[in-house]
Parts: C-alpha cells; sequence; structure tokens
C-alpha cells in the first residue's frame, strides 16, 4: 500500500498519550535495603512482610536479567528509578467526589466516568493510579456476598491472613528477576477474594495507568477463589506518552481452589514508543493461576496492543483434577515494538484439560513472538492440550515466529499443536474497498473477524474497547 | 453512464489492455465474451480500482466523473459495484457487519442518514428474497466456508443491498447449477431499471437467455474486437472463437 498512508498512521499521536499534572510524594531514585524499609514504613507494613521483601531483594541481588526472549532493549538501570511514588490525595474518600479533580479528568479523558461504569455495566472499579489506588466503587455491595475486592496494600493492613498465606504462592520470589525484583518493592496493586460458593455478581475491573515520570511500576495483583466460587476479573490500562522507557514489572497471581473458575481478562494499551522506537514501556510482567482444587478452572484472555517490549506469558499450573487451563490471546506489534509472549500449561493433575488459542499480528517493523510450554506430567494421565498459534503479517518487514514447547510424560495423554502464518490478502483489501469501505476500516474488519475466536471470549464492555483498540494500532499499517 | 476510451492497462510490464473502448448508457446491458485470457477480469479489476493494474492511457467516465481520479471506495460510494469472479472469505467478519458499514458508507457519501438496525433488517430480508439467500447465509461470515454457487448469490444479494448504478458481473454465472443460475438472473433482471445498467462478463450464452442483453462485444487481446446485439452470442455458442481471432489477428 502507498507510503502516504504509512506516514499517516506513523505521525498519529499515541491517543491516550497525556500526562496529568498531579503533585505526588515521590522517594529519590535507586534501590537498597533501606529503600525496601522506607516503602515498607510508608505503608505502615507488619514485620514479616519487610522481611519477606528483604529476602527478595536478597534473591534477586543474586539474580541476572533473563536473556532468552526474542527481544532486544537497552537494559533499564535499577538505580535510575523511584519505586514510590503516590499521588497526594485526602486520606479518606467516602464519595468520588472526593477524588481530585485532575484525577477525575483523567478518567474521563480515558473514557472511563466512574458514575457511567457504575450505572451502565455494573462494573466495580478499583482505579490504580500511579502506585497507591485512590477509588474503589461497589465495595459495600460486594462486602455484603463476603467479596473482597480492594488494593493489597489494604488487604495487607484488614486480612493479612489471606495475604500471608497466598503472596508468593504461585510466583516464588525465586521465580525470576523481575518477580524477585516486584516481590522486593512492589507498592500497589490490586487484592480479591471470592468467598465459598458466591458468584460474583459484576466484572471486576481495574484500570492500571503509569502517571509519574521515571517511575517503575511494581504492581502486586492476587485473586483468590475460594471453593465453588467464581469471578470474571478485568485489568486495562493506558499510560501517558513520555520519552525514556518506563519498567512495568508486575506479577498477577490466581488462586482457585476445588470448582472455583477464575476468568482474568486483560486490555493492554501502554505506551508502545514512536514509530522510531523511542520511548515506550517495557512491560515485563510474570502471571500465573493455580489451579488448585479439583475441577477448577483458569481462563487468562488478553488483547495486547501497547508497550514497546512485552514479556509475558500468564499460565497456568493445573494441579487439581479435572481443572481446566485456558488461554486466549491477541498480541499486536507495529513501528519497532517487540513483543514474546504466550503461555505455560503445567498439567499435574488427572484429566486436566488447557487450550491455547493465540493470534499474532505484526505490523511495520515489529517482532512478534508466541512462545509457549505445554508441559504434561508423569502423574497428569488422560490429560489433553490444543494449541492454535496464528500469525498474521501486515508488512513484508515484520516478523512473527512460533516456539512452541511440548513435553509429555505419560503416555494416556494427548496434545495437538496447529500454527498458521499468513499475510493480509490483499484480495480482502481489495474486497472491501470494493464495497466502499475505506483502507482502514477494511483492515479493521479483517483483523477483527481474525482475532474474533479471541476476542468473544471477552466480556462484553470490554471486547468493544478492544476492537476499536485492534483498529488504531493498526491503521494504515499495511504494506 | 459509462465512456471508456482508449483504456490501455498493464501489470507487472504486461499489457492487457491495449485500446479499449466501450460505451454504456442508462438502462442498458451489455455482455462481454472473448477467450480465456483476454482480459476480461481485468478490464472489471480496472473498473473497480484495483491498485496492482497500472493504467497508461485513456479516460473512463462514470455518471460524468473522471473514474480513474477516483478511490476504489469512491467508485463504490459513487455506485459502481463488481461482483467479483472469485470471490474472497473474510473469516470472523459476519456478512450482516460487513453489510451495515458497507450500506452506512454509501449512504454517508450521498448525504442521507443512516439507517436504523430495523430498516436495516428490513432491507436484508427483502433483498435476500431476491436471490433466495438462505438468511443463516447472511449471518454467517463473508463467504466463509460458502459453496461456490454461494458466493455467486451473495455477491448478487449484496448488489442488490448497495444498489449501484452499474453492476459489473465477472462470470457471475459461472459454477452455478441450472436452479441457481434462474434465481441469480431472476435476482439481476428484478434489478433491471432504467437508471441502472450492467456488463455481464460471461462465457455462456446460456446467462444471456436469461438475462437478455441489449448489446454483445467480443474482448479478444485487450480490446474489444466484435460488437453486435444478443445474436452474435448465438453465433459465438455455434462458431467458437477461431474465426475472429483469424480476422483480427490477419489485421493485425
Ligand atoms: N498479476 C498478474 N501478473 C501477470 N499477468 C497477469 C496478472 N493478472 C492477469 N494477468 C494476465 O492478464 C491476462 C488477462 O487476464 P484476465 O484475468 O483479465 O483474463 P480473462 O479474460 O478474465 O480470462 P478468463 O476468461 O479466464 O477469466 C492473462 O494472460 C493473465 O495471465
Ligand atoms: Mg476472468
Amino acid at each position: 500500500m502507498s507510503d502516504e498512508i504509512l506516514d499517516h498512521i506513523t505521525n498519529k499521536e499515541y491517543e491516550f498519550g497525556f500526562v496529568t499534572p498531579i503533585e505526588s510524594d515521590k522517594i529519590a531514585a535507586g534501590l537498597n535495603e533501606d529503600v525496601i524499609r522506607l516503602i515498607s514504613s510508608k505503608k505502615n507494613e507488619p514485620e514479616w512482610l519487610l522481611n519477606w521483601r528483604l529476602e527478595a531483594y536478597a534473591i534477586w541481588e543474586k539474580m541476572n536479567e533473563p536473556t532468552w526472549a526474542h527481544v532486544q532493549y537497552k537494559k533499564p538501570d535499577f538505580q535510575g528509578i523511584s519505586y514510590y511514588a503516590a499521588p497526594k490525595q485526602k486520606p479518606q474518600l467516602n464519595s468520588l467526589d472526593e477524588i481530585d479533580p485532575e484525577l477525575r479528568r483523567t478518567m474521563e479523558k480515558l473514557g472511563i466516568s466512574m458514575e457511567e461504569q457504575k450505572r451502565l455495566s455494573g462494573v466495580a472499579v478499583d482505579f490504580v493510579m500511579d502506585s497507591v489506588s485512590v477509588a474503589t466503587s461497589f465495595k459495600e455491595k460486594l462486602g455484603e456476598l463476603g467479596i473482597i475486592f480492594c488494593s493489597i496494600s489494604e488487604a495487607i493492613q484488614e486480612h493479612p491472613d489471606l495475604v500471608r498465606k497466598y503472596i508468593g504462592a504461585v510466583v516464588p520470589r525465586t521465580d525470576n528477576f523481575y518477580a524477585a525484583l516486584n516481590s522486593a518493592v512492589f507498592t500497589d496493586g490490586s487484592f480479591c477474594y471470592i468467598p465459598k460458593g458466591v458468584r460474583c455478581p459484576m466484572e471486576l475491573s481495574t484500570y492500571f495507568r503509569i502517571n509519574e515520570g521515571g517511575t517503575g511500576q511494581f504492581e502486586r495483583t492476587l485473586v483468590i477463589a475460594d471453593e465453588g466460587s467464581y469471578v470474571s476479573y478485568l485489568e486495562g490500562c493506558t499510560a501517558p506518552q513520555r520519552d525514556e522507557n518506563q519498567l512495568h514489572a508486575a506479577v498477577v497471581e490466581l488462586v482457585a481452589l476445588g470448582d472455583a473458575e477464575i476468568k482474568y481478562s486483560t486490555v493492554q494499551n501502554w505506551y508502545p514508543g514512536d514509530k522510531d522506537g523511542k520511548g515506550g514501556v517495557f512491560n515485563f510482567v510474570t502471571k500465573r493461576g493455580l489451579c488448585d482444587g479439583n475441577r477448577s478452572k483458569i481462563s487468562w484472555t488478553q488483547v495486547e496492543t501497547g508497550s514497546a517490549i512485552t514479556w509475558k506469558y500468564p499460565s497456568c499450573i493445573l494441579k487439581g483434577d479435572y481443572s481446566v487451563g485456558e488461554f486466549y490471546s491477541v498480541a499486536v506489534t507495529n513501528h519497532m515494538q517487540q513483543a514474546d509472549t504466550g503461555t505455560k500449561m503445567i498439567h499435574l493433575g488427572k484429566n486436566t484439560t488447557s487450550t491455547i488459542i493465540s493470534k499474532g499480528i505484526s505490523a511495520g517493523k515489529s517482532q512478534n513472538s508466541y512462545r509457549g510450554l505445554v508441559q504434561i506430567n508423569k502423574s497428569a494421565e488422560h490429560s489433553r492440550n490444543f494449541s492454535q498459534c496464528d500469525s498474521l503479517l501486515m508488512t513484508d518487514r515484520c516478523g512473527a515466529h512460533t516456539f512452541p514447547y511440548i513435553e509429555v510424560k505419560n503416555k494416556s495423554s494427548k496434545v495437538e499443536h496447529e500454527a498458521t502464518t499468513s499475510k493480509i490478502g490483499e484480495d480482502q483489501i481489495f474486497y472491501c474497498l470494493q464495497r466502499g469501505l475505506d483502507q482502514e476500516q477494511a483492515i479493521s474488519m479483517i483483523v477483527n473477524g481474525y482475532a474474533k475466536e479471541v476476542l468473544n471470549k471477552l466480556p462484553m464492555e470490554f471486547a468493544v474497547e478492544a476492537q476499536k483498540l485492534l483498529a488504531i494500532s493498526l491503521e494504515g499499517s499495511v504494506g | 453512464m459509462l465512456h471508456i476510451k482508449g483504456l490501455e492497462a498493464k501489470i507487472e510490464d504486461k499489457e492487457i489492455l491495449r485500446g479499449l473502448s466501450l460505451d454504456v448508457k442508462p438502462g442498458e446491458v451489455h455482455a462481454i465474451m472473448g477467450p480465456n485470457g483476454s482480459g476480461k477480469s481485468t478490464l472489471a479489476s480496472v473498473l473497480a480500482g484495483r491498485e496492482d493494474y497500472e493504467v497508461t492511457a485513456g479516460e473512463v467516465q462514470f455518471n460524468g466523473k473522471d473514474l480513474l481520479d477516483m478511490a476504489p471506495e469512491i467508485r463504490s460510494r459513487e455506485g459502481l459495484f463488481l461482483a467479483f469472479q472469485y470471490p474472497v472469505e473474510i473469516p470472523g467478519v459476519s456478512n450482516m457487519n460487513f453489510l451495515k458499514a458497507a450500506v452506512a458508507e454509501k449512504r454517508k457519501h450521498l448525504g442521507l442518514e443512516p439507517l436504523s438496525a430495523k430498516e436495516f433488517l428490513k432491507l436484508v430480508s427483502e433483498k435476500s428474497k431476491l436471490v433466495e439467500l438462505d438468511g443463516q447465509l447472511a449471518n454467517r461470515a463473508v463467504n466463509e466456508g460458502f459453496s461456490g454457487g454461494e458466493k455467486k448469490r451473495n455477491e448478487i444479494f449484496q448488489m442488490a443491498m448497495l444498489e449501484p448504478t452499474l453492476g459489473i458481473l465477472d462470470e457471475t454465472d459461472s459454477g452455478l447449477d441450472i436452479d441457481a443460475l434462474r434465481i441469480v438472473a431472476n435476482g439481476v433482471n428484478a434489478l433491471r431499471s432504467p437508471e441502472r445498467s450492467f456488463v455481464l462478463i460471461t462465457h455462456y450464452q446460456r446467462l444471456l437467455d436469461y438475462i437478455v442483453p441489449d448489446f454483445v462485444h467480443v474482448l479478444y487481446k485487450g480490446r474489444i474486437v466484435k460488437s453486435g446485439t444478443k445474436e452474435l452470442a448465438l453465433e459465438l455458442e455455434e462458431k467458437g472463437y477461431d474465426w475472429i481471432k483469424e480476422e483480427v489477428d490477419a489485421h493485425a
């Protein structure tokens, strides 16, 4: 397609690129034991957690950054990052009206007016602005059902036993470099507990937003679904435009006890950097779910369009017999973006099943890799996996790579893997043009059609947002 | 409504259309026949604005406007419809959403209000009857898993929905069984009107029994080398193309 169109989008500003001027309480850059003590004391944490952090720091200090992913970047300067920033705000919020008006405006720009959210979709929003949660809604209603949905900091104060029992249970501090770092310095994130037999009546949603120049984000999310419970959790993010790279190393842990189900959906649209690869968020996330009990189920659905570098493998450990793990992913890379993403399905229990549907879309000069491990252990008799990994190329200059690792250690299990790579069809685009759609509509239609299997897994409100996001990320990207 | 004069076009340095001229007046039906590879689909693609073809000479006026100057989607919105010889599949995109977007664009272009959901559905049910298209097909992804005949019928259904002033049908009859041929032809006939013209590209005179053309042209080596009325089609059916080829090649 013509260079004109290409220029048009490459020059397009990042839609959500704005910085909110909110005063913030921020500590000096650098990382050492004292910084960790300071974070812990600012958050008024119990002794055990401080020690847990310090141990994590000791582990991290001995580790090296992983280099196996198919991505290239300048290593972050870990001493150049400030590890704590809290927006200044009134200490207690009884209603939304008390929120900083700047923050309200930010939320409006993001299109998530809380009133609308409350009124229209029945979504409870726990809005994470930098490192401290500043607004939580629907709490009372959830409280009646015994559901806990709050910031992790609050959970540490109010529900220390639950936090202590499960934090690091799924992603141990030793797991990897970024998980260790996160464990040492995490400042906020969300906590959710669904009691036995409770079906959470609404989608729980957290909007993350990186807002403080030079602040690394170390979110920690813990979702526990007790026996027979169900929860659908939404995570969505946008970040303001800026020049220097921003490190984001979150840890998300999910625990599903017997017969429980967790649906975890993400739409990720952090600043990807400009068309020359300058700036953009480094997204090094560890997400893992433990299907602890029999017949438990965890589904990860992600639509990844943002970040300069993505390094992310939402995984499931299928420990309970008959437990089910699912991973549905659309990952879009454009310009100079690099994504190395996929999943791990670790089958331990008998008769466990996992499904992987991955749809990669590469445009510009980007690199998009699927990396997945399906491991069926000896104990996991009669287990099954189905994997489908498709790649769609928008240009001749981008790359799509698939790295499937399959280990089957018993004879009664079955693994199926399918993979396709295709270039977006000129014929398809022309067909759409001939029917009166313009180039961008055509691409949006074709790409959304391609990704439909995954988009269909998202809750309704999110699916619409995700479709728009795909279209925005790929405008004019064919060539 | 369509004036083509001295049209020359090439693809990858291969000249395909070499000075083609054709005049289509409102309400007329023109059949274009010709041996394989003579440039019939190329003509259709060039008129629809496919980028791969480079127009090197000639002009095309469509309803008084310079067609070659318009982007493909504008040509469509201005009322040019191409029923493809090989309609593509667009997996995951429902026929309904696809058409909804197409109709909306066209109406926007014409300065008309968008149709309400109810009006749109009414239009769908009305037009799908025209080609006896199963309601199921209307709801499936665009052409995905459609049989050859279903794809062709879907093209005519889309044409009916978009109500073009010029319909170019590239071998819409090929691959149709006898009943489907009749259905498609009836659909096209129902769309005939004093303002709407058609260019039918076909290899078979049989289609022309159903859709009776005002003119029949023979395209050979990128030029229209013979024109006549529907009797010409009968003659071709009987004698083949050799006599025309000989005539043309003798003069070359
Ligand atoms: N992309 C291309 N590259 C090279 N040659 C091409 C290309 N597309 C078409 N041609 C050639 O142009 C000529 C005309 O093709 P076209 O499809 O227009 O013929 P047609 O008259 O529609 O034939 P048919 O009756 O078989 O459908 C053929 O010789 C064909 O091989
Ligand atoms: Mg042809």
